[in-house]
């Protein structure tokens, strides 16, 4: 029995995760269990650790610090397979311009910044903001989450701030809209995505299923 | 290559069956919406919209048990919209495993509403569903007008300055239905959805009047929609969502194949 645990601070939307994860366990006959929970001795206890987010990148970490849930990340990261997504992956950053400028976690080295009120593609026409809908990620490099998932998969995205990091090493995806940004990012037994894989279909699914049987090396 | 334009298929439902109405009238039995949805997404559609059309109390539980239902099996973003007027009816739905949900009544009513439901669950929850009708008078410049309740009230707010300011209280995508096309497979109503896309940064999808594969494709091309929605192409299956993206695609749109 394989226990996940799903991180809940309190904003947004954790069923989608949990359902997509055990869809994966049942279509793969993994026993596994799914709790959503900010218990820190739960999450302690847990095989594998989800780190999920979405809403205002301000209210996230507010939850977050008063929770202590930045420690328990820490810890998490320290010993087992930690999967965050979306807002979960902006918060590990050190520091995101959403709400006139909000201090993150500091768990991975990178910054978060708005896609602005003019974005444009190279031939000039304007883009919409959020970044909403199905996008292509290249992988930049191999890593165990992308077993099975062909290159240039699409992943659902919505989001109107992306992570910017200067560690090249630690970038595994990257998308374009505007400007190349950054999809999924890996360090150590850490994997972060932009995108949303519970909610991304066949690759979605893949990815979970791989999350679910990563020993958490690169 | 980049963002795909999105296909969305939707599902009115009454008392846990799909159905579609011509011009919100003449309801037709579609289906079981579990399994319309799962073979809409096996399909390749890329979301699901739920819409609950008679949204009475009553029949609110059996709604909530469909979106489980559906949320346990489809792993796309589902919307559901419909009924939706307070906080704990979006935190209710996103519970029950949606996605987002799509506002209309309650915002004309209270348009705090949605700077509140932003500020609570994000932007990229909150849809505001908007039911445009054209009011234009003669030789004046094209106007259309708020309408509420499924399309029975008339609010006399202009749909352009309605947008700007919802898009600017964070409502995060714009669902965008004409009146004068629904039902009518003639088309969506294309001078409308290029006006509202250019109005507001936002996502538009277009809805309303779909009767073949050239009318998605204009609604991308000439009515600049970021999403197309259509229900009764789909449903009684005179077109698949893989016909639908494949021809999107020899018109030169990105879409997820």
């Amino acid at each position: 029995m394989t226990k996940i645990a799903v991180i809940d601070y309190g904003m947004g939307n954790l069923h989608s995760v949990a359902k997509a994860l055990e869809h994966v366990g049942r279509e793969s006959n993994q026993k596994i269990e799914v709790v959503i929970t900010s218990d820190s001795q739960k999450i302690a206890a847990a095989d594998r650790v989800i780190f999920p987010g979405v809403g205002a990148i301000r209210d996230c970490m507010t939850e977050i610090n008063r929770l202590n849930v930045g420690k328990i990340v820490e810890e998490a990261m320290k010993s087992k397979p930690v999967l965050a997504i979306c807002v979960g992956m902006q918060a590990l950053m050190n520091h995101s311009e959403e709400n006139k400028g909000v201090d993150c976690l500091g768990l991975m080295a990178g910054r978060v910044h708005y896609f602005g009120e003019d974005l444009r593609n190279e031939a000039g026409d304007r883009l919409k903001v959020p970044h909403m809908g199905w996008n292509q990620v290249k992988q930049t490099q191999d890593h165990p989450l992308w077993k099975d998932v062909p290159d240039n998969s699409r992943f659902y995205f919505v989001h109107s701030y992306y992570v910017r990091t200067k560690l090249k090493q630690n970038i595994t995806g990257v998308t374009h809209y505007g400007t190349e940004i950054v999809a999924a990012l890996a360090d150590k037994n850490i994997f972060a995505t932009q995108f949303h894989p519970e909610k991304s279909q066949v690759a979605g699914l893949t990815l979970l299923g791989n999350f679910l049987t990563w020993d958490g090396k690169n | 290559m980049g963002l795909a334009k999105r296909i969305i298929p939707c599902l009115d439902c009454d008392k846990g069956r799909v159905v579609k109405g011509v011009k919100f009238l003449d309801i037709r039995d579609a289906g079981d919406p579990v399994e319309v949805s799962k073979r809409y997404c096996d399909a390749g559609a890329d979301e699901i919209t739920f819409l609950d059309i008679t949204a009475s109390h009553e029949d609110r539980a059996t709604t909530i048990d469909t979106v489980r239902a559906i949320a346990g099996q489809v792993f796309i973003p589902l919307t559901v919209g419909g009924g939706i007027r307070t906080l704990e009816d979006i935190r209710t739905m996103l519970n029950a495993g949606a996605d987002k949900v799509a506002i209309n009544t309650a915002a004309v009513e209270n348009p705090d509403f949605v700077q509140e439901a932003a500020a609570r669950f994000g932007s990229q929850c909150i849809i505001l569903a908007v039911d445009a009708k054209q009011v234009s008078e003669k030789d004046k410049p094209l106007k259309w007008e708020i309408f509420t309740y499924g399309g029975r009230n008339p609010t006399g707010i202009n749909v352009i300055e309605w947008v700007k300011r919802m898009a600017g209280y964070g409502a995060g995508e714009i669902l965008l239905t004409s009146m004068d096309r629904d039902g009518t497979k003639i088309g969506f109503d294309l001078v409308l959805n290029k006006a509202v896309s250019n109005a507001v940064q936002v996502p538009i999808i277009a809805s309303g009047g779909v009767g073949n594969l050239e009318h998605l494709a204009e609604g991308v091309l000439e009515g600049e929609a970021d999403a197309v929605l259509a229900a009764s192409i789909f449903h009684f299956q005179e077109y698949s969502i893989r016909e639908a993206k494949e021809y999107m695609a020899s018109r030169g749109i990105e879409v997820r194949l």
